[in-house]
């Protein structure tokens, strides 16, 4: 790590211990989400870490970004992963959008004034996002949205929505993106999904009813929509590996912390060799996802993190992160599947990370198409 | 199985349909508030099941372990956490009282255990002495013709609800010197904690049992003093076969969820079924839970034909939560993020399974059990 990198790390450990380590098991029974803590966050200038400074951005890089995420996760993968969202879709404003766009909706994200959502999913089609139903019909003075999205993290919240709509055909080439401000006449929310884990981060359904949004808030060109999504989502990938690598650093801390305090037969549960292999396989995992996101990171940031890495990234980081929250509890015990202590809920929030931004089932897809890309002459 | 008996058979149907119209409906709820089902608790006094192991004179059904296994299983897709309550009170106090306690005991306590007029618990664990319960500190200090107890015990299941408790506490400074005691919630014998608050198990309340100084006559121990050890370890394996039948459950319910959703769910214009990452995962989670029926009823049955040892019964309680687990990981990944959403079963069945890995003895105490059992006569 370099010196800033060493700082960042430094100021959200500070962070995490006096601002949201506190609120950690009463907002997660109580399902409450604080904006004054994304907020904080903001004032510590993470919340637009990749974007340049025009803008309001630090200028930084992807692997910093991953560092402060994983940093952030180590104490609650909620507010990580909707630091993570918001930065995926400010990126992608930042890289299609006109000199316009960027200066009206960039500056109050980068600052962590306000945060963005992603708006892809609906309930007929997850996995199959191409296939998505919201239509975007073109009037004279813009374009009226309508239609249901699905899952959506920080609706609600969020202040800008990056919204995938049908504005041609059938298939992934009838598909644009939009930018639509909270606020906005035919913007509507359902109620909080009740849910496993995250229970910090709220996640709605987003209703559009004859939703006007006018010609400028277009992204990219019409037909770009999926393209651009599945542009953000490789790069979101890269980042959700990111949070679930620290997650699971703190899943390994408790473990190792709880094995050296505790006493069992009259000696440390620790001594005992069967849990010594299960805490050196945990490490191994994780150590070995660290490289996966370093490498993915530093690729993105030198041009580029091809298909294959950012899926696999995600798909191991992930994988490793149910493993080990698992494993914890039972190292735990008892105690450990209470919520006194917060593996289980660290394990309840692991579980997401296979599903969100492309189910694993789904990276498996991508890499196996990239296989045939590569060795089919 | 081929060798249920026609009564067993019956068994499975009776506990089905009262799975489907008393347990099942509610389940959702009483996770979200983390109650208490007591209603259907007391129509399983009328469904004959609250003393599956009892004696026909004292109001029981006089079966055996796999008798109580099928009931685990069909309760345990429907609701693992009202099960885990029904496990505690049908096997943790009315089988050991069956089991160990005197003619006057039974008498005094089982009628009204088995018709559910009382619930019943058991307290073993201790916070400081879980894997290593034998070594509990719970006190039993002889007071002339009574008994004086001091001491916690911890990870209680119904111990809120419950009106008689059947305790385990130390009587003597040699490490294996614990004898038994029938306590009355009446007699303010014992006081509860709070409750606490899981991650799963969530409508089975789980409290603390406290002593301070509390005065227990010595007709509320049971067998002799300072006995307890044989009969403690001997009740853990039935509680051990038995509680892997509510992770069978688990795995079979969230076995049938799947297979339905993946036959509804369409993406990419066919059913999630019709591609083969998803029959994999089917494929896996039938082949799981086709192996640990077999191999729990198996065990079951040799416990009934009276070939009892604690290996087979950890190897039950090892296997057969630890699949669960992996099936229910599967099943909420079949069903993508409705998998993860408290509308839908799985989550709620994953959560409440992996307590199995827990409670009643760790994974890595089983372990200890088998490696013990299989290495020890290689011991010099």
């Amino acid at each position: 790590m370099n010196e800033l990198q060493k700082e960042l790390v430094e100021q959200i450990n500070k962070f995490n211990a006096e601002k949201i380590e506190p609120f950690l098991e009463e907002d997660d029974r109580e399902e409450t989400f604080r904006m004054e803590i994304y907020r904080g966050l903001g004032e510590l200038g993470l919340a637009g870490i990749p974007l340049p400074e025009d803008v309001g951005g630090a200028d930084l890089g992807y692997e910093d970004l991953c560092i402060v995420l994983e940093e952030i996760s180590k104490s609650s993968a909620p507010y990580a992963v909707t630091l993570s969202v918001s930065t995926m879709v400010q990126s992608i404003i930042n890289e299609f959008a006109t000199d316009w766009q960027r200066k009206t909706f960039l500056p109050a994200l980068t600052s962590g004034e306000e945060i963005a959502a992603f708006c892809l999913s609906e309930s007929s089609s997850g996995s199959d996002a191409g296939s998505l139903k919201t239509t975007a019909k073109k009037v004279d003075d813009g374009y009226i949205l309508n239609g249901n999205k699905m899952w959506i993290t920080s609706a609600g919240v969020a202040s800008t929505y990056l919204v995938m709509a049908r504005t041609g055909g059938e298939g992934t080439s009838g598909v644009s993106a939009f930018i639509v401000k909270d606020g906005t006449d035919g913007l509507k929310f359902g109620k909080k999904e009740r849910k496993m884990g995250w229970r910090t981060s709220p996640t709605r359904e987003v209703y559009f009813e004859n939703c006007k949004i006018p010609h400028n808030h277009l992204l990219g060109n019409e037909g770009e929509g999926f393209k651009l999504a599945m542009k953000a989502l490789n790069a979101g990938r890269i980042t959700i590996g990111a949070c679930a690598l620290g997650l699971a650093r703190r899943a390994l801390k408790e473990a190792v912390t709880y094995a050296l305090g505790r006493e069992q037969f009259n000696q440390a549960l620790f001594e005992f060799q069967g849990l010594q292999f299960m805490l050196a396989d945990m490490a191994a995992e994780i150590e070995s996802s660290a490289l996966l996101v370093e490498k993915a990171s530093k690729m993105h940031d030198a041009g580029g993190c091809g298909k294959l890495l950012a899926s696999t990234c995600k798909l191991k980081c992930t994988d490793m992160a149910m493993k080990v929250t698992t494993d914890a509890v039972q190292v735990l015990g008892g105690v450990g599947y209470t919520s006194e202590y917060p593996v289980e809920r660290l394990m309840r929030d692991a579980k997401v990370f296979q599903i969100v931004e492309g189910t694993n089932q789904i990276q498996k897809v991508v890499i196996a198409r990239e296989l045939k890309k590569q060795f089919q002459s | 199985m081929w060798y249920f008996s026609d009564e067993e058979k019956e068994l499975q149907r009776l506990c089905r349909d009262f799975a489907e119209k008393e347990i099942a409906p509610f389940a959702e709820k009483h996770d979200t508030e983390e109650s208490f089902n007591l209603a259907a608790f007391k129509k399983m006094g009328e469904l004959g099941i609250l003393g599956i192991t009892a004696d026909p004179e004292y109001g029981g059904a006089g079966m055996g372990c796999v008798a109580a296994t099928i009931v685990m299983e069909e309760f345990g897709k429907a609701c693992p956490g009202l099960t885990l309550s029904y496990l505690a009170h049908s096997i943790l106090a009315v089988n050991n009282i069956q089991n160990n306690a005197s003619v006057e005991q039974k008498q005094k306590y089982l009628p009204k255990l088995i018709s559910g007029e009382h619930i019943g618990c058991m307290g073993m664990s201790e916070p400081e002495y879980g894997s290593d319960a034998i070594g509990m500190q719970t006190q039993a200090k002889q007071n002339g013709d009574d008994y004086i107890l001091n001491g916690t015990k911890m990870w209680i299941t119904n111990a809120a609800y419950a009106d008689i408790a059947y305790v385990y506490a130390r009587t003597g400074k040699e490490k294996k010197n614990l004898s038994t005691f029938i306590l009355e919630k009446e007699k303010n014998h014992f006081t509860t904690g709070n409750p606490i608050h899981k991650m799963g198990m969530r409508s089975s309340p789980t409290g603390e049992l406290i002593f301070e100084d509390v005065n227990v006559a010595a007709e509320h121990r049971v067998g002799e003093e300072g006995s307890s050890v044989s009969h403690m370890m001997a009740n853990l394996d039935i509680e051990r076969i038995t509680i892997a039948g509510i992770s069978l459950g688990v795995a079979q319910a969230c076995l049938d969820h799947s297979v339905k959703y993946a036959g509804e769910r369409k993406q990419f214009g066919k059913a999630i079924g019709q591609f083969q990452m998803i029959q994999r995962m089917i494929a896996e989670m039938a082949t799981k839970t086709s192996m640990m029926r077999n191999t729990l009823y198996n065990i079951a049955y040799q416990y009934d034909q009276g070939e009892r040892d604690s290996i087979h019964a950890a190897i039950a309680k090892l296997g057969i939560p630890q699949m669960a687990t992996e099936v229910a990981l599967d099943a909420i990944q079949v069903h993508g993020g409705y998998g993860y959403s408290r509308e839908f079963p799985v989550e709620r069945l994953m959560r409440d399974n992996k307590l199995n890995e827990i409670g009643a003895g760790t994974n890595e105490v089983m372990v200890l059990i088998i490696a013990k059992n299989l290495l020890g006569k290689f011991k010099q």
